[in-house]
């Protein structure tokens, strides 16, 4: 009896385990496809189309994630093909770096502004 | 005066506005992508339309010539519309056509081809359209021209016209 028990929890644990390691795997393929625009959609990402594209793209981002493939891997992937549109964290290059600078630009520019009103006031 | 004023400035807005939307009335809605750098055609295993063998694309591509890859449906309405085109472009003897029936029913593909002629010299299966992906299609149906070297020179989304047809026969001449 007593082994029969212990048997019973072990098996259950195996279970849970395995139930926990699917969702992390789900989570992990699902941030990867909130990542993914989906080309013929309007403003949808891979992960929330239906379309055609989206359920092949889906396909694909399972085989690789599959065959081990890491979430930049992926990525890399899917850039080569499509280029930089298709994934919404754009990477940091000739033609992005506006994009990443123009914030930190604005943000020094309204700090500066800031800077020189405050200093105004002081003076006054 | 100042109501004159006001009123010029929305006049002017409106017809910018006009000028724009009606300008893009004329602009041709294929959707061709520009390919910055040739790329080099995917490597990838496939299941053959008629004989359902598992081929390389070392195999289908193995000529030294032109090949066209078009992505094609039975159920697919505008690729009925270029369908003929398809088979115009197939009695040239410098380039091949290879079609990618995709998510289709393969019954259905087989009428579909006895009705309207078969361009291609080969015909692969995409049954979940993870082989359109990797030629980095965007739907159906688009056509992908590929050189001597094997590397996709040109990429039309959407169905071919006789501009297109014209433009791929300038290519491969």
């Amino acid at each position: 009896m007593k082994t029969l028990k212990f048997f019973l929890i072990f098996f259950l644990l195996m279970g849970f385990s395995q139930l926990k390691s699917d969702e992390k795997n789900k989570e992990f393929k699902n941030k990867i496809l909130k990542n993914i625009r989906c080309l013929i959609c309007q403003g949808q990402s891979v992960y929330d189309s239906e379309s055609d594209f989206a359920s092949s793209i889906k396909l694909i981002v399972d085989k690789k994630i599959n065959e081990g493939s890491e979430e930049e891997e992926i990525y890399e992937f899917l850039r080569e093909k499509y280029g930089d549109w298709i994934i919404y964290d754009p990477k940091l290059n000739k033609n992005t770096y506006i994009l990443w600078l123009l914030p930190l630009l604005l943000f020094l520019l309204g700090g500066a502004i800031m800077y020189k009103k405050i200093s105004i006031k002081n003076n006054e | 005066m100042k109501n004159k004023f006001r009123l010029f400035v929305i006049i002017v807005f409106l017809s910018f506005c006009f000028s724009i939307f009606y300008k893009g009335l004329d602009n041709s809605n294929i959707y061709a992508p520009k390919i910055k750098d040739k790329k080099n055609i995917p490597i990838f295993e496939a299941k053959d339309f008629n004989s359902s063998a598992y081929l390389s694309s070392e195999k289908i591509f193995k000529e030294d010539i032109f090949y066209i890859v078009n992505i094609w449906a039975s159920w697919c309405v505008p690729c009925r519309k270029e369908h003929h085109l398809l088979m115009e472009l197939s009695k040239n003897q410098s380039i091949k056509l290879i079609g990618l029936n995709y998510k289709d029913n393969i019954k259905n593909a087989k009428k579909f081809i006895n009705e309207l002629g078969n361009p291609y010299s080969q015909i692969l299966i995409d049954n979940d359209g993870t082989l359109g992906i990797e030629f980095g299609a965007y739907g159906v149906p688009e056509t992908f021209l590929i050189d001597k070297n094997k590397k996709i020179i040109n990429k039309f989304v959407g169905p071919i016209n006789h501009d297109i047809l014209k433009k791929i026969k300038l290519i491969i001449k």
